[in-house]
């Protein structure tokens, strides 16, 4: 009897186990379809409208997704953020090639932003026929990157990262270099060669104790960015082995770090963001949200000692665009959404909250970024100094593999040489790496 | 299709027509029996399929056309962008991997992480389950504390060990400093960073050998042992001459298994990578095959090329595991 009744019982289990798999399994595979079909409008008749986005955005930190829907009240807005680009990025694409599973509104890093264009251009509508965008609001070179050869515009910019250079003024005061940011900008002004120079005077007085930059890879990455021509000539060619301009950037950065004027480091790497919290270095290249990683890695006692120079040359270092796939159930929401979270008043408004710095120069004269001040800079008025960085940077040709041939360069490259490899060595591993990866 | 089962049952029993009322006439009844019995013939013959398909079916989806496709995919140049794209290029994919240094590298970094990490992990498990076996208080516990680490996630604890063999900060060159020892660039040097990768997976893996051995040990006969040791054998000796055997057979389970993790391993050289693709250090020093395929397939995108490279390990697997079947074969018939 009792044995008849615990195999019932466990029958019943099995019974309740199978159908609950079951249940998960078939509301698993119908998520999808549920999901689409709801969003058409939700029991309360609102239009449902979704983002993709990775990282730090703070669209919603800022607000603005409860300030667009009071505008709208028959909107609804979702997003859904992947913390790193490296995750997002190769589910886009895979979403992207196969038409499926993309949202409403979908985020696109710079890195990856001329692969998108060349290969997957047709799945986005073209933003520049959005209603009420303007090409002209945007920084030219910003706006050509998301454009294709056509003439279309699958994704308008949200942020960019001017870049200047970041410098402690206890540790140039110490290492006998001046701590006036206009005079500290003259030190280097026009020349990355200058940098290095300076980074000499700046061993011979500080010593051991501290590095002149904090990588070799954002020396590197600095220069690069500088230039109009690095990786691809126009046409789309791969020249980066034959480009002086490359090697050059890489000598000079190799040569560096032969003289240990970077650390031995890699950017965002545990051991690197110790050395910030440890003080370890006197000046990283720097874009406005590298403050607020600077700020996140930091003893609160560097709060203040921190201020921004002026960049040999101006550069780009990081920025996002906003693209509306053609899949999607609500292309005209998306595309007003998209076109009113970009501009320059919402950009202003980000950059307030989150140091996004905007891509659209009217955003510049307003108070939001001309009156901003950073803990870590003190009363450095780093709206002003990135805009002027932001206004001289020049129109870079990108392509498709730039950061494979980027993290070649640095990863496989100029890291070798802090670790004892010479220039040449480490050219060769680097283009050996490089070669291998670019080859279908 | 249960509940056609039930009308399907009776004829079994010899039919429901006669407990019918005879109003219906008898042809009528005939083939509604000729029916349900069809039914159940039909039942009888397809259900056992329909009970095992979903295994099938997911086998097909998930395990058989990948397989296929990777192979076909192999023959073809085809980027991640536009898998759809393809063009023909027969061997070539295979050919190229004859004089890809990157590959060979791989092939021999995999190699010697797995000796490092296989053969201590192999023999310290079987150090501590000769020790467990012993009658010690608080066994279980001793146990369970040695498959906590199979327990912990990969990522966790390769971050964690990131952190431990850090060169400037890290808490093992720390002891080294106190010995007078220099400090270790344990990513960077080519011995020092498979030495610090294998460790994980010796970390990793030494208690579940260990408890497979332990139980292994434990079904040895007790009487064994007394009769070695009435012959005045030692407790090294009984070791040797009494617990081995016995346990040949596990050992060689073990080899076996150990062999093909060793040949997948991954987890562990992508996050120790102090880099952000899959390159295995700046020099490749402690990139695996399946590290190789990764970054071929994810990072760079070239979908032909990664799936060629699947293809070739797998070959690869295939004669390791030749070579381990024959060498089995070998020790069984020499016991």
């Amino acid at each position: 009897m009792r044995a008849a009744r615990t195999r019932t019982a466990r029958k019943a289990m099995v019974l309740a186990a199978v159908v609950s798999l079951g249940a998960g399994l078939l509301a698993g595979c119908a998520d999808d379809g549920d999901d689409s079909g709801k969003s058409g409008g939700d029991s309360s008749g609102k239009t449902k409208i979704s983002l993709g986005l990775f990282g730090a955005m703070g669209f919603k930190e800022a607000g603005l997704y409860t300030e667009y829907e009071k505008l709208h009240p028959d909107i609804k807005i979702e997003e859904n953020v992947i913390e790193r680009n490296e995750n997002y990025y190769p589910a886009l694409v895979n979403h992207l090639t196969t038409n499926s599973g993309l949202l409403d509104i979908q985020a696109i890093e710079v890195g990856n932003i001329a692969e998108v264009v060349e290969t997957q251009a047709a799945k986005f509508t073209d933003m520049s026929k959005a209603e009420g965008v303007k090409p002209d609001a945007w920084l030219d070179w910003k706006w050509q990157q998301a454009t294709t050869k056509d003439g279309a515009t699958i994704g308008l910019g949200t942020d960019i990262g001017p870049m200047a250079v970041c410098y402690r003024k206890d540790l140039f005061e110490k290492a006998g270099l001046p701590t006036d940011r206009e005079e500290v900008g003259k030190l280097w002004a026009g020349d990355w060669g200058k940098l290095v120079e300076a980074g000499e005077k700046y061993k011979k007085g500080a010593g051991k104790e501290t590095s002149f930059m904090d990588s070799p890879g954002g020396l590197l990455n600095a220069i690069l960015s500088s230039e109009e021509q690095r990786f691809y000539d126009t046409s789309g060619k791969v020249v980066y082995k034959d480009n002086p301009a490359v090697k050059a950037a890489f000598d000079l950065t190799a040569k560096a770090a032969k003289e240990g004027l970077v650390q031995s480091q890699t950017q965002f790497q545990p051991a690197w963001d110790q050395t910030i919290s440890n003080n370890k270095f006197a000046t990283v290249a720097c874009p406005p949200w590298m403050l607020g990683y600077l700020k996140s890695k930091s003893q609160p006692d560097a709060a203040g000692k921190w201020d921004v120079a002026a960049p040999p040359k101006a550069g780009n270092w990081g920025g996002t665009f906003l693209g509306v796939p053609k899949s999607g159930k609500h292309v005209k929401e998306a595309e007003a959404l998209v076109a009113w979270l970009t501009a320059p008043e919402q950009q202003a408004k980000l950059f307030a909250v989150q140091g996004s710095f905007p891509s659209a120069p009217g955003a510049y004269g307003m108070s939001q970024v001309t009156g901003a001040k950073n803990e870590m800079t003190g009363d450095a008025p780093i709206g002003e100094i990135f805009a002027k960085a932001a206004s001289s940077i020049p129109t870079q040709v990108i392509g498709p593999k730039d950061q494979i041939m980027q993290q070649g360069l640095t990863d496989n490259g100029v890291i070798l040489v802090t670790q004892g490899k010479s220039a040449k060595d480490a050219w060769e591993t680097a283009v050996k790496t490089i070669d291998n990866n670019l080859e279908k | 299709m249960t509940s056609r089962h039930d009308t399907a049952a009776p004829p079994a029993k010899g039919g429901a027509a006669p407990g019918r009322p005879p109003a219906g006439d008898a042809a009528e009844a005939e083939r509604k029996r000729a029916r349900l019995s069809r039914r159940w013939q039909r039942d009888m013959r397809w259900s056992p399929y329909a009970f095992i398909s979903p295994f099938f079916l997911l086998f097909l989806a998930f395990g058989l056309f990948p397989l296929i496709y990777t192979g076909w995919a192999s023959l073809h140049t085809v980027e991640l962008t536009a898998p759809t794209d393809m063009t023909w290029v027969g061997l070539r994919n295979y050919t190229r991997i004859f004089d890809d240094e990157f590959f060979w590298n791989a092939a021999r970094n995999t190699l010697t992480i797995g000796i490092i990490s296989t053969v201590p992990q192999l023999l310290m498990a079987m150090g501590i389950a000769h020790i467990l076996n012993y009658k010690l208080r608080g066994s279980t516990f001793y146990r369970v504390a040695m498959l906590a680490p199979y327990a912990t996630s990969i990522a966790a604890a390769s971050l964690v060990f990131v952190l431990l063999f850090g060169r400037d900060y890290g808490m093992i060159n720390w002891v080294l400093n106190l010995v007078g020892i220099d400090n270790v660039d344990w990513q960077n040097e080519h011995w020092a960073s498979q030495f610090a990768v294998s460790s994980i997976i010796i970390w990793r893996w030494t208690g579940y050998n260990a408890l497979i051995y332990l139980a292994a040990m434990q079904a040895i006969p007790q009487d064994l042992y007394e009769s070695a040791a009435l012959d005045g054998a030692s407790r090294w000796r009984q070791f040797v001459h009494v617990t081995l055997p016995s346990l040949r057979p596990t050992i060689l389970f073990t080899v076996v298994v150990s062999t093909i993790g060793a040949s997948q391993v991954f987890g562990e050289p992508l996050l120790f990578d102090a880099n952000k693709g899959a390159s295995g250090g700046s020099q490749h020093q402690f990139q695996t095959l399946g590290l190789y395929l990764y970054e071929q397939g994810w990072i760079n995108q070239h979908l032909g090329r990664a799936s060629a490279i699947a293809w070739t390990m797998f070959l690869i697997l295939i004669v390791i595991g030749l070579v381990n079947s024959l060498i089995s074969r070998r020790l069984r018939a020499s016991s």
